[in-house]
């Protein structure tokens, strides 16, 4: 019997014959894996074939929402999909804020199922428990933004959307999961699996209400957490004044923000696209996901220039770095605009900026004929930006439909793969691990393929005076620590950027009273310990070995030319091997037995 | 008197308000159940909280045919009856605000009380879109931000600039 945190049910959908049904939600689940990441991970792991391909009926997705979400535990909406991606084959999660996942849980379910394939688009519209499978053939071809408006005037104004944009529909590897209309789940390419379903979207509203186990425990967490919150100069300081973007001269200021696809590593440019100037230039007014106190989100317009009139969400601090100093150019009003392209066509910004900088350079270095590109491709063009990222959003010629792939299959199309700055084909963010050590560590390791936000080492080696920046010692055990505890906090439904004020005790504490379930900082981060080595045994079965924990050859090779970490490249090897041991695995990077069985998975082995 | 104040232009349409206040009226988190009420218009992002203005001469009071809406003269309050509501809605109908909510069941009338003068949604409201203030302060508040604009035409005759 759970007592709170968990609405305690499940919705199986069977979108190839428009059939749902109920199922309860596992409690001996819930406590080995929370909810979220950790528990849609659990359901993938035992009901889809690692080897099966992404796109095909077999392969189910999991739309998954945490104990916390619902309730006034600081930035506790978020909403997880859950899926085998198609990108590189991993176990794909990614989590997107927003108001979609609160609103799921008070329709009765904590996680929806979806499983094989309509034969016609369709959409959900699951209205207080009630489930109706809807036409959506005139949604098909629709913008993410045009597909939100239209799906709750055709239900309730006030219901919340989940939505793939013409990426995810033509299957696009880089195709997001959409959320409110410009919420992401950006990245793996999550939204090409839901398209490969011929699901648009999902439209939720729901009249129950979440309760949790202890009510004072959990105020007075709450209480507490939000106090802490409050007194963080990052979450109530740098991120709610300039939002993420707060971060381009931060990181700028260290040589470590990647520049014409990190061929260099400074950008002198850097303040015309920063946080400060976006604030001054563009923001309208911040924006909270459901029970946010940070509200880093970025309300913008576009006020002069060609684009002039144009507004939306963002830009956050990755996509200013991929369509910014990655394609060269220092355009605010541009780099704006191609973000809101993103939004609205469903692509992952990050990968998609760092697509058109792999095309500018295979372009520039002539490895890719000027007459593949409907214009030239040249680093510091924003008209070039744009325009590919519309060409990749429409795939209506062989050039977007060739960047719509990737970086990696880009290069690979045109014998340079080593041109795509990805790890196991995802794209990695706006951070040179040549610069900064540990994070190289971290895009290497990452159960999805490069990434940050699996363990974000930025906060320790940037952000608080902690480790230098350029040493390696010190980083794989920090490493280690953030992924496993980033793995328990997103199955929570809790946003990463409480963790530069929260702890694992608090986020402990939080869970606990909610659900009822003990738990301390140590059962939350063995918890989450447990989740990495489950994604990791899925992604060996699924054909990835040791090599994969690389990076591009270039961060590994090819020192920085200018700016505070010039001559710097990464050493993965002297990294690599410590973290192995501290995560209890051989040095072919498989989990020991002892490991698993310390964690209680050595059913999965 | 204390009132509550709304100031959409901070609000970043979080809704942890509506999470706040239902929690504390009913200890169930259901936005359905708040008091406050964030509207949100997705096509522009434009987040705008409602809640009682507690009136001194109250519709919902006139149309209320039990006495169960009654304006309390001691706390400026209009406090309402549970014990003598029987569920005719017409309070609904009649706030010109649409302050007066219905609960989650569509059963029973629900409205904002100050939480005995300690608003849980001010509480969670870090954009101080929601604050709680003394009436008067409200007013010197606003007279204090026109008479600055004043000032600052006054600096700039001084210097010899005719705005």
């Amino acid at each position: 019997m759970i007592d709170g945190g968990y609405q305690g049910k499940i919705l199986r959908v069977n979108l190839t014959d428009h059939v749902v049904k109920e199922e309860a939600l596992r409690e001996d689940w819930a406590k080995r894996y929370i909810g979220g990441r950790g528990y849609g991970t659990r359901i993938i792991v035992d009901e889809v074939d690692p080897k099966v391909d992404p796109l095909a009926p077999e392969n189910k997705v999991v739309i998954a929402t945490g104990p916390l979400d619902g309730t006034t535990a600081p930035s506790s909406g978020r909403v997880m999909v859950i899926t085998k991606g198609p990108l590189n084959g991993t176990i794909a999660c990614s989590n997107s804020g927003g108001f979609f996942g609160p609103m799921l849980k008070r329709t009765g379910y904590d996680m929806i199922v979806l499983e094989g394939k309509s034969s016609e688009p369709v959409y959900l519209w699951i209205n207080k428990g009630k489930v109706e499978f809807r036409d959506a053939k005139h949604l098909w071809g629709k913008l993410v933004n045009e597909s939100d408006q239209l799906m709750r005037e055709e239900t309730h104004l006030e219901a919340e959307t989940m939505a793939i944009g013409p990426a995810g529909e033509k299957m696009s590897m880089i195709a997001n999961v959409m959320f409110n209309g410009h919420r992401a789940s950006g990245r793996t390419g999550v939204g090409a699996v839901v398209g490969s379903k011929n699901l648009k979207g999902i439209v939720v509203r729901g009249n129950l209400g979440v309760t949790v186990a202890d009510h004072d425990k959990f105020a007075e967490a709450v209480r507490a957490t939000r106090e802490i919150l409050a007194q963080n100069p990052v979450a109530s300081g740098g991120l709610p004044l300039y939002g993420t973007a707060v971060l381009v001269n931060i990181i700028n200021s260290t040589g470590s923000f990647p520049v014409r696809n990190a061929q260099d590593s400074y950008f002198p440019e850097a303040d015309k696209i920063s946080g400060e100037t976006l604030r001054a230039q563009n923001l309208v007014r911040n924006e909270g996901c459901s029970d946010c106190s940070i509200a880093c989100g970025r309300v913008t317009a576009i006020k002069e220039g060609k684009y002039k009139g144009e507004h939306g969400g963002g830009p956050e601090y990755e996509p200013i770095w991929s369509f910014g100093a990655m394609c060269g150019i220092s355009d605010l009003n541009a780099i704006t605009m191609a973000n809101y392209l993103c939004d609205r066509y469903g692509l992952d910004a990050i990968s998609a900026g760092s697509t058109v900088a792999c095309a500018m350079e295979l372009s520039e270095k002539g490895y890719m004929p000027a007459k593949d590109a409907p214009f030239p491709l040249r680093f510091g063009d924003p008209d070039a930006l744009v325009e590919s990222i519309r060409a990749m959003g429409e795939q209506k010629d062989e050039f977007g439909r060739l960047l719509a792939q990737g970086s990696y299959r880009l290069g690979e199309h045109y014998g340079h793969p080593e041109l795509s700055m990805s790890v196991k084909k995802q794209e990695f963010p706006a951070y040179d691990p040549r610069g900064i050590k540990g994070i190289g560590l971290e895009y290497a390791t990452s159960n999805r393929g490069a990434c940050h936000v699996r363990g974000y080492t930025i906060a320790a080696e940037i952000l608080s005076p902690g480790l230098d920046r350029l040493v390696y010692e010190g980083k794989a055990a920090v490493t280690k620590f953030l992924q496993d505890l980033t793995a328990a906090l997103d199955s929570t439904g809790t946003c990463l950027f409480t963790t530069f004020g929260l702890q694992a005790k608090d986020l402990a504490q939080l869970y606990s009273a909610a659900t009822g379930f003990d738990c301390d900082d140590k059962e939350f981060l063995k918890i989450g310990e447990r989740i990495w080595n489950m994604e990791k045994l899925f992604n060996l079965k699924s054909g990835l070995t040791g090599k994969d924990d690389t990076l591009p050859p270039r961060i590994l090779n090819e020192p920085i030319t200018s700016g505070p970490s010039k001559g710097e490249v990464e050493d993965l090897d002297k990294m690599l091997g410590e973290y192995y041991s501290l995560r209890g695995w051989g040095k072919d990077s498989v989990p020991t037995k002892d490991r698993l069985k310390e964690l209680g998975l050595e059913d999965l082995s | 008197m204390k009132v509550l104040v709304l100031e959409p232009a901070k609000c970043t349409g979080c809704r942890a308000c509506m999470d706040a206040c239902s929690f504390e009226k009913t200890g169930v988190f259901n936005p359905l159940d708040s008091r406050v009420n964030v509207i949100t218009f997705h096509e522009d992002l434009t987040f705008v909280p409602t809640v009682c203005s507690q009136c001194e001469t109250p519709y919902c009071e006139q149309v209320c045919p039990t006495a169960a809406l009654v304006k309390n003269t001691t706390t400026g309050l209009v406090d309402f009856l549970k014990e003598k509501c029987i569920g005719c809605k017409q309070c609904i109908v009649a706030c010109p605000w649409g302050s007066i909510r219905i609960n989650h069941l569509g059963k029973e009338i629900i409205k904002c009380d100050h939480c005995s003068g300690d608003p849980a949604c001010v509480k969670v409201c870090k954009a101080e879109a929601l604050t709680y203030v003394e009436v008067e302060d409200v007013v010197s508040g606003k007279q204090q931000g026109v008479a600055q604009t004043y000032r600052r035409i006054a600096a700039e005759m001084a210097k010899g600039v005719n705005p």
